[in-house]
Order: C-alpha cells, then structure tokens, then sequence
C-alpha cells in the first residue's frame, strides 16, 4: 500500500546532459596549490587569460650521499658543505670527503639549481628541490570575474549557449565553430577535413573515425563534436584502451567529445541545430570526462555577452520526471530516442530480462509508446 | 563499534525497538532497507534506490539518502524522513519514523589508500592486508624493492590523491634507516589529500618501534600522524588490528568529515559509518561463522569487485578496485579482453556492437539492461570479473612470506621475489556467497548460481548463496551493534540459499564417465546419477531441506577424498537445487566455436537459464 502524492516528481537515475541555447554559465577557475589571483572582481577577462599562478614545488633529487662520500650515515653531516636551506647551483659542491692526504676526493654536486631540503644522519640521503615549477590556470571562458577566492582562483560568469556530452577526451581548448557536415546522421571522415579547418572546432554528425580524428590533429583542428564514436576508432587513435571513463589529460592533440553515445548515433537534432546557429562563433570546449567521484561531463560553451536575458544556470539541479517531462532512453531496445513522459507507475513491472524495476511509460516522438526502466532514461534540459 | 558505549548511546533500547532502517551510501545509488519486527522476529519489508548525490550540483549525500527513504515511504506508506528535511525521524512514535538508522558507504570511490612497507612481500604485503581488511581500495603498494627508482615512486605518490597512507616496516628492535629512507619519499613528494586542501593527511605508521620517535618528528608536522602497533612485530607474527582500527578512526574524523554531506549524514546515525566493504566482509565473516566451514564470498559492485576469503580461520579481503560492473566494466573488458566475454555468449554477435554496449554502460552507469540479449551480455561480464578478482585475490591470500617454519632444522626461508603459492583450496571451500546489484537482481537464481560457479569454479561440495536486495553491507553494521536482529533478518530474507554445487577436479573427455551420485532425498527417494564429462545436471531440492549423497567419482576424478575416492556427503537444497557439474575443473570451453555454442545451450537449458528457447 503506497501512499500517493499528487503532482510528486520522481528523481531520474541519471542526471539529464543539457543542451542550452541561452544560459548564465559559471567557471570555477581553481589553483590546484595555493597562489596568487592575477585579477579583481569585475575584471573581464578572455579565454586565455591567465586568472591565476602558483608555483608548485620543483622536483626533488634524492642523493645517496653517505655512499657515495663512502662514510657512516650519522657523518654525513660533518662532510657536508651546504646545509638544510642552502639555495644552490646546478654543478656547485655541496658534499665531499678527503681521505689519504687529499689523494681521494669524492665529490657530491648539486644536479640542478635548486634548495638543500633534507640531509638525513639516518638514511644518510640529501634530497635536492629543484627550481619552483610556475602553474596558471587560464578563465577558460570569456567573462566576469564574479567572485574571488583569495590564493586559490575565481569563478568566472558569461551568459553561454550550453552543450553537455556524454564523453570526451582531450582537455581545455577554444576554436571557432564549424559545420562539416550537412546534417546529424552524416558521419565525419577524413574527406570531410581540410586545412582551413586549423584552429577550429568541427561538428560532425553521427560518428567520427580514427583516421578523421588523425587527420584533423595533424592539421592544427582544435575540436571535434560527434554524435558518437566508435569503442575501435577510439582504441585506434589513442593508441590505447580506456578502462574507465576519467580522460581529459590525453596527449593526443585534439579534444573530441561524442554528445550521445558510443557506436554510431545521429547527433540530436535540437544539438546538431543549435551548433548550426551558432557556426562561426567561437567556443570553449573541453573533453574531460569523469563518471565517477565528482561527475565531469564534456562540454561546449559559445559565449553571447550581449544575448537576451537568460534563464537559469547551467548547474540547475535535476528537477525530476513527472509527466510532460521531456526524456532519451539511453540504453537498448530504445537507444537514442526522443520522447515525453507519459505516466510514472508506481509498483515494479517485469522487463522482459524478467527482472522487476521501476519503470516510465514514455511516447517516443515518432508516436509510438514503450514502458522503459526509468533508470534507462534521461532528463532533457533545454 | 558495538561497544558498550555505544548501545548505551543508541536512543532505544534495542529490546524496544521495532523498525530499523539502514542504508547504504554506493558510488552509484544509495540504498535504503527497512527491516520491522513482526511476531517477535526482525524481518526485512522493502527496498528503496536513488543516484547517491555526492557529485556536483548536489555534492550533498543527505540527498541521496532523503530519495532512497522516500521510496520506502511510498512502498509502504510508513513516513520516516522528518517534514523539515533535517533527517530521519528517531525513534518510532507509533506513527512516524524509526527506532535505529545505520549506514555504511563508499561513495565518492570510497577510502583510497596508499600503503608502503619495507619489502614488497613481507610488510608491504601485510600492509595492504591490514588496509583492504579496514575497507579501503589501495591505489598503489610502495616498497624498497617493488623495481621503481625514487623519482618515479616520488612522481606516483604526487600523481596519487590518497586519503590516508599506511606505512610498515621492519620487525621491532632492529634498525630503522630503510623506513626512514621510505618516509623521506614520502614527505618529498607531498601527496595531496583528493578532498582537497585545507587539512593534514592522515598518516598510520605501524612498523619497527623503535622508529616511532624519529617518525613522530620527521612527519608529524606535514601529516596527522597515528602511531600504532607493528604490523610484523616478528616475522613470524602478523597483527593488522591495531592498524585497521587506527584506518577506521581516521576514516572517520578525517575523510568522512570532509566528505560532501557527511557531517550532516553523521548526525543522523546512532552508530559511526562503516566503509561498504567493511560491513560486507563483517556480514562474510557472520556466515563462514554460522556455517563453520571455510567461504568465499564476493561484492561485486558497480565500481570494484571485493573477494573475502575465510579460510582455515584467516580472514582475507581483496579489492579489485578497477573491476566493476558499471564505472569499471571497460577495465573487465580490457584486462580479460573481448574474446573471454564472447565465449560465454552462444548468441551471434557483433565483437564492435558489444564493446559499444559496454562502453555506453561505463558512460551511463545508472542503466539496467532491458532486453535479454543485455542481461546475457552482463552475465558474461560478471563471470570475468569475478574469475579476475579471486585471481587477484589469491596474491594476497597467500603464507606469510620469511617466516621461519617449525621443522626439524630450521630452515630460513629466502626473501626471493617469487609469491608463495595460495593456501586456497577450492576443494576444502564449503560455501561460496555473492552479494551485488548483478547478483541480487538477476532474475533467476539459476542465472547468478551459474555466474559464480563459472567465475570462481567451486569444487568438490560447495554451498552456494546470495545476497537476495543487497544488504549485507546493511546488516554487517547493524551486526555490530545488533546481531540477533542481523541474523534473523540475514537467515530468513537476505540469504538466498541457491543450493549445492558438486564438482569434481579433473578433466577428461567429452562424453566419458566422471562419477556416480546416489541421493536419498527427503522423501525416502533414491535418486541414482551417472555423470559424463562435459555434462551439468539440477536435482531439485527445496531451500532448507538436506539430502544424504554417496559421490564416486572415476578415475583421477577427486571431491574432496582424493582421487577415485568415494565421499559421504549432506547436500543442501536451494532455489536452484542441486547442481551435479561435471564440465571440469579446470573448466574450459571447447575450442570449436560451433561446440562451444551447442554445448553453452546445453547447460543453459538444463539450468532453464534464461527465458528463451534454446
């Protein structure tokens, strides 16, 4: 006996992918150490401006340097000639040992410019650091700085047209948008792929291959968008196979993102649309992927400072389904289609695997109607 | 943890109480389950599932948890979360709430640790026993001799976020200069905790006494240090306790605190969070108990598999933290490759179809499968995964390595690189449990009875079981504080009793006698079976019911008396019944691919695996 709550919205398994024309999108820029902020709120800052900078500590040289002198660990520090702190040299004297009347000389020098951080009368070992390694973080989008978090970073604010994928690889980069394609269910091949295209962000349709993905590294493209992309094509481009989706640090020189699947699938009409309109417009884009610990979802952002008013925020949470919400089935028999929620009956229903789940009755837009596990669905927000 | 203390501050008396409820926090989904007393017997009563909500935009576990209970409340009518959303009401006031919340959780990835010890299998090794024994996945396993140079075990530990490091090392009394060597690598490093920056990782030295003075001062100002009781105080001796319990506490003040939603979720419980693995290894440990026998039992999760051995009285965890059924399947298909998963699938399929599907899933972790040919697929997967995971258990449940043995003349027993053999013997294994989503949401009992015999390959008589929604990490935390009420609601809803498997090792040809079976079933019924290889058979016998067998096996055959020797038997009844497996042991499928199919039909109808026609 359950009890029933008229117009209760139930909570979808997956967090809808968003695909929104006109959103206020906001960017924490985050320092992974603490630094310094380079600029002040209500600056505008570019894609490329660099919000923040710390300086992470160098690396460290571990010298084994009682065996090398050739004495007791606990003397190392009667032969040292630089102590804990020392700024030295590359090639500069910081230990050594005279023995036989100054006919055996063993030397230690330091191996780079850096800081004498350790000497251990116990491991008898110096550790070196090496010279501070400088790291920024860029605003990565065009906007307002709207807050600041002193010696960490800021968060950056524009009003964006907003487009979620559903994996990527490659990290943070921006181009010009660029239609290769005429419609969403053409594929994107090398044929496809000039050198115009350098420095550009392309959209393809329905899937991208290793050698279109090669090429388009080769020639400078800065992105690609697909519908999908092949589990082999993707083996065949990286050079390797990806276990679990956390990417965005491949060396690969390109960052994809696939917005519906993997296998072939016809990008959404409403994405594929809305990247039409904005062709010629220049967009960030970033292929970094994590779907577990801190979902991270690849994304293009098109930047329209002087839009019309926007509504909400692309970190709306999940609202969840009721009827009249617009949903995708994201698993087979109906992968990839489009539809309405027609009704949320309570109780579990039998699949035909057998198995008992709670499920949604949806009307596909093709008007044909089907029950589906409501954990095999996701929320559109557009 | 059910000390006394704690009953003391739980806000019913547990003779009062009558509705628990107990969830748990996953990486994927949050589960809640509902437990009342009826007729003076703790029973489960229903289920309820949301996403867990520790990612952003929710970044927020309370929330997950506040959906998981709503769905109970909608399946039952019975209100528990508070009108204000500040929690769950405690205790039952005759129309709302209940008398005891518990939890576990590993959401977030769950406890990550970094251990490090001396050598690779003598303190390492115990150092990641005692780590996966506290309920942590262990990213990586430092040693002096594991072949990596210093600057590429310093690039490791930065690249690693761990929440907290273990650190062993050296028996009591002797020098401790390596450990100091082990420790400078670690403070050069600097790893940086994964929940961010703003406290001290926590740092649990257990090795050489005498090094604890140089330890407390070389490192506490850059860790919050714990110093705990050697791991190997002699080589002979192994003691993890001290060091898991030193892990839980930290675990608890440190990471759960900093965890999104925690402190929150933290004030809702009567008793601490366990780690998920924690409270499924408690509920193993409960079972190998009760049934006095050696068990193998298996959490096979979304994002990691966790295999539990108790054996011979040694308790053993392991965490195959990068095979899964959902966030990690890619890494199940990556490590056992295509081909193994085909093998288990008779339906033609397209090798680039299927990696797609499996990718789709690794994407989209929530989906179940809908159509048959997608359970077919995940079963597949299942069997790998599980075949891996007791692989990679069984370099850890292996004999303590340089430890003298007790002969005639003492013999040191060299450091060399090679692993001793495992002491796991599948044919002295009595039981064999299995609790995760795949397995307690397959649709028959037959189907996940198949996947663990297949994946673990039991031999001789085993008694297989299953988890039956998914609650032994639940009732592995209420046990502490609560085991009457655990076991009654284990042994009556949450232990399915699938039924024994009699398998003998040995393989032979296809067709050729194996063995004999007599069974005198409950009903006086001699039931007489002659088994060939390459041949499964189901007896049926009903859950609780027991039957006497006599098993002669042929030839090299052995279950369990050695080979060609008869064996006196109880056999157990279960939902499935009686399996007589005579496919081998090792059990390998026929090269031809037409056999392969023909004979993977075969078994399937002799279980009525699946819904189809064969």
């Amino acid at each position: 006996m359950s009890e029933k709550r008229p117009g209760r919205k139930v909570h979808a398994y997956t967090p809808g992918l968003q695909v929104k024309k006109n959103t206020i999108v906001r960017k924490t820029r985050i320092l992974p150490l603490r630094g310094e902020v380079l600029v002040k709120k209500g600056d505008y800052v570019n894609f490329d401006t660099i919000v923040a900078r710390a300086f992470a500590p160098g690396d460290p040289e571990i010298i084994n340097a009682a065996a090398k002198l050739g004495v007791a660990k606990v003397s190392l520090p009667l032969y040292m000639q630089k102590k804990i702190g020392d700024e030295v040299s590359e090639g500069e004297l910081i230990a050594q040992n005279i023995i036989f009347f100054g006919l055996i000389k063993r030397r230690i020098y330091a191996p780079f410019n850096g800081t004498i951080e350790h000497i251990s009368d116990i491991s008898g070992r110096v550790i070196v650091r090496g010279a501070l390694i400088p790291v920024e973080v860029a605003a990565y989008i065009p906007g307002q700085v709207i807050e600041v978090m002193p010696d960490q970073g800021v968060t950056v604010e524009t009003a964006a047209s907003f487009i979620q994928g559903i994996f990527g690889i490659g990290g943070e980069s921006y181009g010009e948008i660029h239609m290769a394609v005429e419609s969403g269910d053409e594929p994107l091949t090398p044929d496809t792929i000039y050198s115009e295209h350098k420095g550009k962000i392309l959209v393809g349709g329905s899937y991208v291959t290793a050698d279109a993905m090669r090429k388009a590294a080769e020639l400078g493209v800065v992105g690609i968008v697909s519908g999908g992309i092949g589990s082999l094509d993707l083996k065949e481009f990286l050079g390797y196979e990806i276990g679990v989706a956390i990417t965005g640090e491949e060396e690969c020189g390109i960052t994809v993102v696939a917005t519906e699947s993997f296998g072939e699938m016809p990008m959404a009409e409403h994405t594929f649309n809305m990247l039409k309109e904005l062709e010629g417009k220049t967009a960030s884009i970033t292929g970094a992927t994590q779907i577990r610990a801190g979902v991270l979802r690849p994304e293009i952002i098109v930047p329209a400072p002087k839009a019309a008013a926007a509504s909400g925020s692309e970190a709306e949470l999940d609202v969840g389904m009721m009827p009249g919400t617009r949903v995708r089935a994201i698993r087979a028999p109906y992968f990839g289609k489009l539809g309405f929620v027609r009704s949320l009956p309570t109780g579990l229903q039998k699949l035909e695997t057998e198995s008992m789940a709670r499920v949604v009755e949806v009307e596909f837009d093709d008007g044909t109607r089907a029950i589906t596990p409501r954990a095999n669905v996701e929320i559109i927000v557009e | 943890m059910g000390k006394k203390e704690d009953l003391e501050e739980l806000r019913v008396k547990i003779e009062k109480m009558q509705h628990i409820l107990a969830t748990d926090v996953g990486s994927t989904t949050t589960k809640a389950r509902f437990f009342h007393k009826r007729g003076g017997e703790w029973r489960f009563l229903v289920a309820g599932e949301a996403p867990t909500t520790v990612e952003t935009p929710y970044e927020d576990v309370t929330l997950g948890v506040r959906n998981a209970v709503s769905e109970v409340e909608e399946l039952t009518g019975h209100r528990i979360l508070s009108e204000d959303g500040s929690g769950i009401v405690v205790p039952y006031d005759g129309k709302m709430g209940v008398d005891l919340y518990c939890t576990t959780s590993s959401a977030g990835g769950g406890l990550q640790m970094t251990v490090a010890g001396l050598m690779k299998a003598v303190t390492a090794l115990s150092a990641n026993k005692a780590a996966l024994g506290a309920g942590a996945i262990v990213m990586d396993v430092l040693s002096i001799d594991d072949g990596r140079r210093d600057y590429e075990k310093i690039r490791r530990i930065r690249s690693l976020r761990p929440d907290m490091i273990l650190v062993g090392g050296g028996t009591d009394g002797g020098a401790y200069e390596k450990i100091a060597e082990t420790l400078e690598l670690i403070k050069t490093a600097a790893p940086k905790p994964r929940l961010g920056e703003g406290y001290h990782l926590p740092l649990v030295f257990a090795g050489n006494r005498e090094a604890r003075k140089f330890v407390k001062d070389y490192m506490s100002g850059d860790f919050a240090l714990s110093i705990v009781d050697n791991l190997r105080p002699t080589l002979e001796e192994e003691v993890t306790e001290p060091a898991r319990r030193a892990i839980h506490e930290l675990f608890m003040e440190h990471v759960m605190s900093h965890a999104p939603g925690y402190t929150k979720l933290m004030t809702w419980t009567d008793i601490d969070i366990m780690p998920t693995p924690e409270g499924e290894g408690l509920a193993m440990q409960l079972i190998a108990k009760v049934f006095d026998t050696n068990t193998i039992g298996v959490g096979l999760g979304g994002a990691t598999t966790n295999v539990y051995s108790i054996f011979d009285g040694r308790f053993v965890r392991s965490v195959s933290a990068n095979l899964g059924m959902s966030y990690s399947i890619c890494n199940v298909l990556k490590e056992a490759g295509l081909e193994n998963i085909l093998r288990w699938i008779p339906i033609d399929e397209d090798p680039e179809d299927v990696e797609d599907r499996l990718r789709n899933k690794m994407i989209r972790p929530t989906t179940i499968p809908q159509t048959l040919e997608e359970l077919i697929i995940e079963h597949a997967v299942a069997r790998e995964a599980l075949r891996l995971g007791m692989v990679h258990h069984k370099t850890i449940a292996t004999r303590l390595k340089g430890a003298r043995e007790e002969r005639k003349f003492v013999v040191f027993l060299s450091f060399s690189d090679e692993l001793q053999e495992t002491y796991i013997d599948m044919l002295k294994v009595g039981v064999i449990a299995g609790t995760g989503g795949l397995l307690s949401h397959a649709p028959r009992r037959a189907q996940s009875l198949l996947v663990l015999t297949d994946g673990f390959q039991p031999e001789g008589v085993t008694r297989l079981f299953q988890d039956s929604v998914f609650m032994m990490p639940h009732l592995g935390v209420l046990s502490t504080v609560y085991p009457e009420a655990a076991w009654q609601i284990f042994d009556k809803d949450c232990l399915i009793r699938l039924g024994t498997v009699v398998a003998p090792r040995g393989t032979g040809k296809e067709g050729k006698e194996v063995m004999s079976v007599e069974i005198e079933m409950p009903d006086g019924n001699l039931v007489k079976e002659v088994m060939r290889f390459g041949e499964i058979k189901v007896i049926s016998l009903p859950e609780r019911a027991e039957a006497s067998a006599v098993i002669k096996p042929r030839g090299a055959f052995d279950v369990g008396m050695g080979e060609g020797k008869e064996l006196e038997a109880t056999l157990y009844g279960g939902a499935v019944g009686v399996v007589l497996d005579t496919r081998g042991r090792p059990l390998v499928l026929p090269q031809d691919e037409d056999m392969r199919k023909k004979k993977l039909f075969e078994w399937w109808k002799a279980l009525d695996l699946y819904s189809m026609d064969y």
